[in-house]
Parts: C-alpha cells; sequence; structure tokens
C-alpha cells in the first residue's frame, strides 16, 4: 500500500505566479514526463516566445489562448514523505466559483503573492474565502523577490500588512516564505540570496502539513440521505443510509432522527451482500443501518444519539455567506437551501451586514452582489434540522441554489426563535423525555388491551363514518373496553377554535394538534375512536409523523363505496355493509392483538 | 480511514445523491476498467441492487471479448442494460474502418452522436430481456436526466476540469468555463427541462488507484488488460481499429500495479493506445464539449 495523499489548493491574485511555482514544484522535484521540459521549451523557441514555468500546467487549449487558468485544475507530485493533488485555483475574479470548487476539497493552502505588487483585491479575497471554507493551514508565498532584489524589509511590510488583514478574519497563517518561481528560490531547494530567511521552505512546509484528521470525537451527525427497500431477489431490509459527518455509531445504540424527533435502535450495519459482522462505523463512511423498530424518517434528517447534545431545528437562523451568483441575492426572492441532505424552500428576511470580501468594508444593505460577503437572517419554508457551524461545521454549512445552480455558500451562525420553532422543540422535548410513572405494560395488563387509533374516514358528503365511529365506541365500551370516540369537529371547534377553516397550512396544523390528543389518549392507554372526512394519504403522513412512537399503532377504516382520497385503509366497509363496521373492526383489532382474546378481566 | 476508502465512500456518497435526486437515471457502462468498478461501487452503494439502467454505446468495433464480458455480468447481476447505436452511420459505412471518416468523424458519429441521442431517447433503444438473454427494442424512450459516468480527472486534460455533477446543456454541450461552483459536498442536482448532469463519482481517482482498488475488491476484469504470452496489454480499452496494446509484461493485477508504480508509464500517456485522442492537438476536449464522456 502506498502513502496518503494530501489536497493541496493553491491560490492568490491572478499573475502573482501560481502556476509558475507549481510549474517549478513539478520540475525540480522530478515529477515531470521526461521530455516534457524539453518539449516546452524547445515549442517556445519555435514560436520566439520566452520560457515559463507555467506553460508546463497549460494542457488545455483556451488557456494557452487566453492566459489564464480557468478552472481548478489538479496536479499530482510526490515528495519523499507523501503524494500531493495540488489544485490550481485560478485568480482572475471572474472565476472565484472555480477558486471555491478547487479550494474546497483542500486540506492546506498556498496563497501566492507577488513582492513587487504587494497584496491585491484577490490576495484578501482568496484569504477570507480559504478561511471561509473552513481550510486552516494557510501558508504565505511571497514570490518574485527577484523583482525586489531579494530585499527583506519588502517581505516584512508584506508579511505585517497581510498577517493584520488574516488578524481581522482570526486566522492565522502557518508561515510567510519568500521565494521566486522563476529563479526557483526557496521551493525545493534553500536560497542562496536571502540568507536573512531561515523559515522553512516550499517543499519542507508541504511535508509538515498534517492530512486533516476526522473528527470522531464530536457527537454522532449523520444526515439521512435516504431510506432504501429493494424488493428485488427477496431483500426484505429497510436500509436508513447516510455518510456519518462526525463521530461514530454502534449496533445496539439508541439513534434519534431530527427534526421529526423520532428515535430507535440500531439492528445491524447493512452490506453489499446482506450479511454484515461489522458492529460499528466512524466519520467519513457512507453506511446503511436496519432499524429494531420500524420508524419513518426521511431524507434531510439528521441521526445522532439520545445520549449526545442534539442538533437545531428551526426555520429561522442568522447566517453569513458568500454570494456568487449571476443575479445578486434578493431579500423575499424565493431560493432553495440545502444544507447536509436537507432541501426546503428559503428567502432572506433581513440583511444584517453585507461587506466587501477584499476590503472587509461594510456596504449598503440593499442587495448582494456576485462576490460579496453577508450576515442576514433567513427564513426556511419547513422546519429544518442543523448545527451551528461553530459547534460542528460538517452539518453548519449550506449552499443556496438560484436558478438551478448552486449560487452561494454560507454557515449557520445562531438559531432565531420562531414560534414553529418553539413548538417544535417542546414537542420534541417531551418526545424524547416524557415518561409517566406508570409503564405501558402495566396499562395494557389492566386494561386487557393494547392502546391504538381507529381512525375512519369517508367522503365529505356523508356521515357514514360518524355512524360507524359511534357504534363500534358503543360496542367496545359494552364489551369493557376502555375507549373514547372524537370527531373531528369536536376538535375544529374546540381545540383548533383560533385557526381558520380553510387553507393548506392550517389543514396542516389541525392535524398536528389532533395528533397530539391522541398522543395523550394513547398515552394514557385507550383505543381512540376518531372520525374524519376525506383523510388522504398525506393527512396520514403527518400523524404518523407526529405520533411519538405510534406511526403503526394507527388503523384505518373507510366507509363507502368508493375510495375518494387516495388512502390506502387497513379496512374498506362498504355503505351497505356499514352495520357491520363495529364488528369487523373488533375482530381487525382482535387478530392485531390490540384487544386479547382469551384472557377476561 | 486510508486513502482507498476515502475515495470510495465518497464515490458511495456521490452515487446515492445521483439516485435521490435524479427520477431519470442511467449509468453508462463502456466495460473498461474505471466502468467495472464504477459498476462495483454502484453494488456497494445500494446494497448489492443496481437500482437504475446501464447503458452502454456499442460501436460494433468494440474488441468481442468486451461484449461478451458485458452480457456475462449484466446476466449475472440481473443487470438492466440498455444498447445504443448509430445504426445509420454503420449502415451507410460512415466510418473510418470502411475508410470513408477520419478516427475523429468516425468517433463522433459513433460514440458522440449515439450517446447523445441515446440519452435524450431520440433514438431507439435495445434493452436485455432476462428471460430469452437477447436484446429487444425498447418502449421507453425516456430522456435520462443524470447520466453517471467513469471518467476520471487524471486521464486527460479536459477531464481535469470537470465537477462531479457536470451539467450539460440541452444539446448536450459541456460550457467548460460557466460551471457552478461545487464545495460542502453539494453538487448539481437542479437543472433546467431538457437539460441533464453527468455525474462523475471517481473523477480524483488515479489509474493506480483503479487497480488497487480492483486487487482489493477482487473485482472481475477482462483477460485484455493483461499479458497473455506476447508482451503486451491494452492499458485502455476502445474500439478495436483504434487501440493499441502497450508493451508490458504484466499478467495480472498486481504485477499492473507494480508496473504503474515503478513509474516506467509515467512518461506515456494513459490513453496513448488511443488514436483518436492525437488527431487534431485537442482532439478529445473538441469531442468532450459536443457531449463525448
Ligand atoms: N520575475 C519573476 N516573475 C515571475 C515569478 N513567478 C512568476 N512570474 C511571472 O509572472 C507572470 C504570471 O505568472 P503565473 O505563474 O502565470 O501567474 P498565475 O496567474 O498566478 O498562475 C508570468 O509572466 C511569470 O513569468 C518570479 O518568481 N519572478
Amino acid at each position: 500500500m502506498q502513502e496518503e495523499i494530501l489536497n493541496l489548493v493553491i491560490a492568490g491574485h491572478v499573475d502573482h505566479g501560481k502556476s509558475t511555482i507549481i510549474g517549478r514544484l513539478l520540475a525540480d522535484t522530478n515529477t515531470l514526463p521526461e521530455g516534457k521540459l524539453e518539449a516546452v521549451r524547445e515549442n517556445c523557441r519555435r514560436t520566439a516566445r520566452p520560457f515559463e514555468y507555467a506553460f508546463l500546467l497549460d494542457a488545455l487549449k483556451e488557456e494557452q489562448a487566453q492566459g489564464i487558468t480557468i478552472d481548478a485544475a489538479r496536479t499530482f507530485f510526490k515528495t519523499d514523505l507523501r503524494k500531493y493533488m495540488i489544485i490550481d485555483a485560478p485568480g482572475h475574479i471572474e472565476f472565484l466559483k472555480n477558486m471555491v470548487t478547487g479550494a474546497s476539497s483542500a486540506e492546506a493552502a498556498l496563497l501566492v503573492i507577488d513582492a513587487a505588487e504587494g497584496v491585491r483585491e484577490n490576495s484578501r479575497r482568496h484569504g477570507f474565502m480559504l478561511s471561509f471554507l473552513g481550510i486552516r493551514q494557510i501558508c504565505v508565498l511571497v514570490n518574485k523577490m527577484d523583482m525586489v532584489d531579494y530585499r527583506q524589509p519588502v517581505f516584512d511590510a508584506i508579511v505585517a500588512e497581510y498577517r493584520a488583514f488574516l488578524k481581522q478574519l482570526d486566522v492565522e497563517a502557518v508561515g510567510f516564505i519568500p521565494v521566486s518561481g522563476r529563479e526557483g528560490d526557496n521551493i525545493v531547494a534553500r536560497s542562496a540570496r536571502m540568507d536573512w530567511y531561515d523559515g522553512p521552505i516550499v517543499l519542507d512546509q508541504l511535508d509538515a502539513f498534517t492530512p486533516e484528521a476526522r473528527p470522531e470525537n464530536k457527537p454522532l451527525r449523520m444526515p439521512v440521505q435516504d431510506v432504501y427497500k429493494f424488493t428485488a431477489h427477496g431483500d426484505t431490509r429497510r436500509i436508513v443510509a447516510g455518510r456519518i459527518e462526525t463521530g461514530r455509531l454502534r449496533v445496539g445504540e439508541e439513534v434519534v432522527f431530527y427534526p421529526s424527533g423520532k428515535k430507535s435502535t440500531i439492528q445491524s450495519i447493512a452490506s453489499m451482500s446482506g450479511e454484515t459482522d461489522q458492529r460499528e462505523a466512524g466519520s467519513g463512511w457512507s453506511v446503511g443501518f436496519t432499524l429494531s423498530e420500524q420508524i419513518y424518517v426521511r431524507r434531510g434528517e439528521i441521526a445522532t444519539h439520545t445520549t449526545c447534545p442534539r442538533p437545531h431545528t428551526a426555520s429561522r437562523l442568522r447566517a453569513s455567506l458568500f454570494w456568487l451568483g449571476r443575479e445578486a441575492l434578493q431579500k423575499g426572492k424565493k431560493y432553495l437551501f440545502k444544507l447536509g441532505t436537507a432541501r426546503v424552500e428559503m428567502e432572506v428576511e433581513r440583511f444584517i451586514r453585507i461587506i466587501d470580501a477584499s476590503t472587509l468594508e461594510a456596504r449598503a444593505l440593499d442587495q448582494v452582489e456576485r462576490n460579496d460577503v453577508a450576515e442576514c437572517i433567513l427564513k426556511l419554508d419547513q422546519l429544518t434540522a442543523f448545527d451551528l457551524a461553530a459547534d460542528v461545521p460538517e452539518t453548519g454549512r449550506f449552499v443556496i441554489v438560484d436558478n438551478f445552480e448552486i449560487s452561494g455558500g454560507g454557515m449557520v451562525l445562531d438559531v432565531v426563535e420562531d414560534r414553529q420553532a418553539a413548538i417544535s422543540a417542546r414537542a420534541q422535548e417531551r418526545n424524547t423525555r416524557w415518561q409517566t410513572a406508570i409503564s405501558d405494560e402495566e396499562r395494557a395488563e389492566r386494561y386487557n388491551q393494547k392502546p391504538c387509533l381507529v381512525l375512519i374516514s369517508s367522503q365529505s358528503n356523508n356521515d357514514l363514518r360518524k355512524t360507524a365511529a359511534k357504534s363500534l365506541e358503543r360496542k367496545l365500551f359494552s364489551e369493557g373496553k376502555f375507549t373514547y370516540y372524537i370527531g373531528m369537529a369536536n376538535i375544529l371547534y374546540g381545540l383548533s377554535a383560533d385557526l381558520a377553516r380553510n387553507g393548506e397550512e392550517v389543514h396542516a396544523e389541525h392535524f398536528r394538534r389532533l395528533a397530539e390528543v391522541a398522543n395523550l389518549m394513547l398515552d394514557a392507554g385507550v383505543i381512540l375512536v376518531i372520525s374524519a372526512r376525506h383523510i388522504s394519504q398525506r393527512d396520514m403522513e403527518i400523524l404518523q409523523a407526529d405520533l411519538i412512537d405510534r406511526a403503526a399503532d394507527i388503523i384505518t377504516v373507510w366507509v363507502g363505496d368508493e375510495i375518494t382520497s387516495g388512502l390506502i385503509p387497513h379496512l374498506h366497509i362498504r355503505a351497505a355493509e356499514v352495520d357491520d363496521a363495529p364488528e369487523r373492526i373488533k375482530r381487525y383489532l382482535q387478530e392485531r392483538g390490540y384487544i386479547f382474546r382469551y384472557r377476561e378481566s | 480511514m486510508n486513502y482507498l476508502d476515502k475515495l470510495e465512500n465518497k464515490a458511495i456518497y456521490i452515487f446515492r445523491e445521483a439516485c435521490s435526486q435524479f427520477k431519470s437515471l442511467g449509468m453508462l457502462w463502456s466495460i473498461g476498467k474505471d466502468s467495472t468498478v464504477l459498476l462495483w461501487l454502484a453494488r456497494k452503494a445500494f446494497f448489492g441492487h443496481i437500482p437504475f439502467p446501464l447503458v452502454h454505446i456499442d460501436t460494433s468495433y468494440k474488441l468481442p471479448e468486451m461484449i461478451t464480458y458485458r452480457d456475462r455480468l449484466a446476466r449475472e447481476y440481473g443487470l438492466d442494460m440498455i444498447v445504443g447505436q448509430n445504426v445509420d452511420a454503420l449502415r451507410d459505412r460512415q466510418t473510418f474502418p470502411d475508410g470513408n471518416a477520419t478516427r475523429l468523424q468516425c468517433c463522433k458519429a459513433l460514440k458522440t452522436e449515439a450517446l447523445v441521442n441515446t440519452i435524450n431517447g431520440t433514438w431507439p433503444r435495445r434493452r436485455m430481456n432476462h428471460d430469452t438473454g437477447q436484446y429487444e427494442i425498447d418502449r421507453s424512450r425516456e430522456p435520462f436526466t443524470g447520466v453517471i459516468v467513469g471518467l476520471r480527472a487524471d486521464e486527460e486534460g479536459s477531464r481535469s476540469k470537470e465537477r462531479y455533477f457536470s451539467a450539460r446543456d440541452n444539446k448536450s454541450r459541456w460550457d467548460v468555463a460557466e460551471q457552478p461552483p461545487e464545495f460542502w459536498n453539494q453538487y448539481k442536482t437542479d437543472f433546467a427541462p431538457g437539460t441533464h448532469v453527468r455525474i462523475h463519482p471517481i473523477l480524483d481517482w488515479t489509474e493506480l488507484n483503479i487497480w488497487e482498488y480492483i486487487e482489493r475488491e477482487k473485482i472481475p476484469t477482462v483477460s485484455l488488460y493483461y499479458n497473455q504470452g506476447q508482451g503486451t496489454r491494452y492499458r485502455s480499452l476502445g474500439c478495436g481499429p483504434c487501440t493499441f496494446p502497450i508493451q508490458s509484461q504484466a499478467r495480472g493485477v498486481s504485477e499492473v500495479i507494480a508496473e504503474l508504480q515503478t513509474g516506467q508509464l509515467s512518461n506515456i500517456a494513459e490513453r496513448s493506445g488511443r488514436a483518436q485522442d492525437k488527431e487534431d492537438g485537442g482532439g478529445l476536449e473538441d469531442l468532450r464539449r459536443g457531449g463525448y464522456m
């Protein structure tokens, strides 16, 4: 097996000498294919152009034509210690998005500043972006020292100026090295022309960078990428898949998913062949696991341990972001917000600060132009789970999509309270902590039944559901069961009196409240009968999502000849059979084990 | 995690992103070593299943062993196999082997055009019927909106500028200069109607990584990659008339790895045995901007 590869990005203002330095590194470490250097020299002679080390990189036609690096091209080279992938980040402002792309996968960065020209706009902008992207190991190369006669004061002045700039970003460079790419000073060999400098040369600095350590000692965070249920070849596994961003997970551990707050236990870690004896996995691994209790979780949720600090769930947040979009970022416009595997609509509610990343000076608060940086309040249209970037950067960063394209990136600074989040936070609190002194088993024994929710529905324009529900309640009661009937109308006129009668959101809120009532009743051990008109599969999802640990204890019954809502009920009872409904439902409850058949109390 | 683990897990992540975000997804399978590694990774990502069809562009000039290998694996793994072809160009003999086209024109017709028109569903596709083992005209002409491709940045210059999720316009063209950024594991999964996205799960793998992974996972490969006694082997596989073997003694995977590690091939481009790359300097990049993989 061979050594690790370290990903290195090289950035800086255009023409400050990045390509030349890479060319030097390749040539002086003998990484170039044999004859390549000669061929490029020869080509220059023929075309009467002065030879440039940078030409070694110009593999592409248009690159030579325009004379600028247009993308983050990758080059490989090797020292005695390890291999490197150098990502050449373009220095032209037009290509900042390529610089970001290249830099985001890097573990360390070289930032090149021209000694003669000094610190320029993109020297600062790139420094800013590197720190924003989360790259902590930054080494500054003060290049073209040959043009300033290798004088130390020039170097010192640039170091002082740039260090002060980085300090404003709360970043400290790992070092500053005076070099000349063209002459090869301090790149691979120590220069005799700058005896005033005794720090590491570029090659030493590269080997001194440390590969990024995977954050395993942080709380578990695994954004759910997908839930698979492959039916082919008799595979019955239901697999929750995702990549562990931080922390570790093990078979047998209890996990909780946010924003839903649902809990279950990891039963096994899945693999290609089905059987596996793998018991645990750590950050960086793309895994899949099965759960011992069936719960319904979705892509976009974040899995964590019940025992570790939980992520936030909110729909308003304060964030710091950079913008690369063709069109300016505007208040009130709809965008897509992607964090981990979550993807929700968002809008900017308020700009707090807009700054020019190259000067760190504030600008007018109207809109965020391409290449600007801003602090703002974002409003998401759904509750989303995330961390503050300061706590867990892996799940505290997001991107914004405008017109099908990733147009900006940012990090979460803080949660901004809102009503929805407050409700949900409280719901989850209870969700994971609420316990009474009496266990479910004790209640089941006392009442000789297990709690469940019988949801009876029919078309809006008839009363079949109510007839069936009331007679079911009567039958169960007369047989000594602990039961209670609620019509949806009871909820509408009482508990939901403050809500309007119509609208999609209001409808969802009715169901959420219904679920809360059901939670209490089921917890008390009741067989709860609810009638509601025209229940759809979507309504069921809301109920399932909000019924704590009891999504499987809902029994749906449709009364009427035709199912008009798309619901897939457990029992379908025709209009003519409505009188049989109580008996059929009772038998079904016995089959499912909610009513015990053989024991009398 | 060692570097192969890192590459593997990133690729799996990309596969799963693609699968969850693109409703009409297909994976190009050229039968070479890269796309075979891709197939393996897909089976890992989806726990032994491949929840999308594989698409093979048949130029009719592929080395015969490759086709046999393709159909054998398709049956063994139960792959949903789709084949596309430029039937007209082959019928009219507008090809390089027929002497009626340059290598590049031939590539453009048999690969680029066939690929573009198979992806967008303009031309008929043939699909393997697993009951009979035969290919039949597929009734579905639904365009693919996501196409997974096994290309690698280190293969040649223009590929080093790709993104993991790389947009193609409604004519399958690639705008190299105007690519959106890609960072923090967020990819381009939103796209305008009529366009599609090429997805590259092994973009950051090197040729050596591919072989090391083949060795580690014991992935079956075609024997064309090995010296069968004549002192030559193929390093990159394509059409018979335009693909030439290199001098090599390597008889198996570990010997190929040893050969790559000595650096004796580092002066020779991986695709040096692929003749179309050499015509007209940047031939391959022009092909690729037009839709070639
Ligand atoms: N005198 C001098 N010129 C240099 C040096 N490094 C680069 N240059 C020149 O600066 C120009 C831009 O260099 P290049 O590497 O293309 O810059 P990039 O845009 O940062 O990649 C070229 O003309 C180089 O020859 C150096 O160390 N000394």
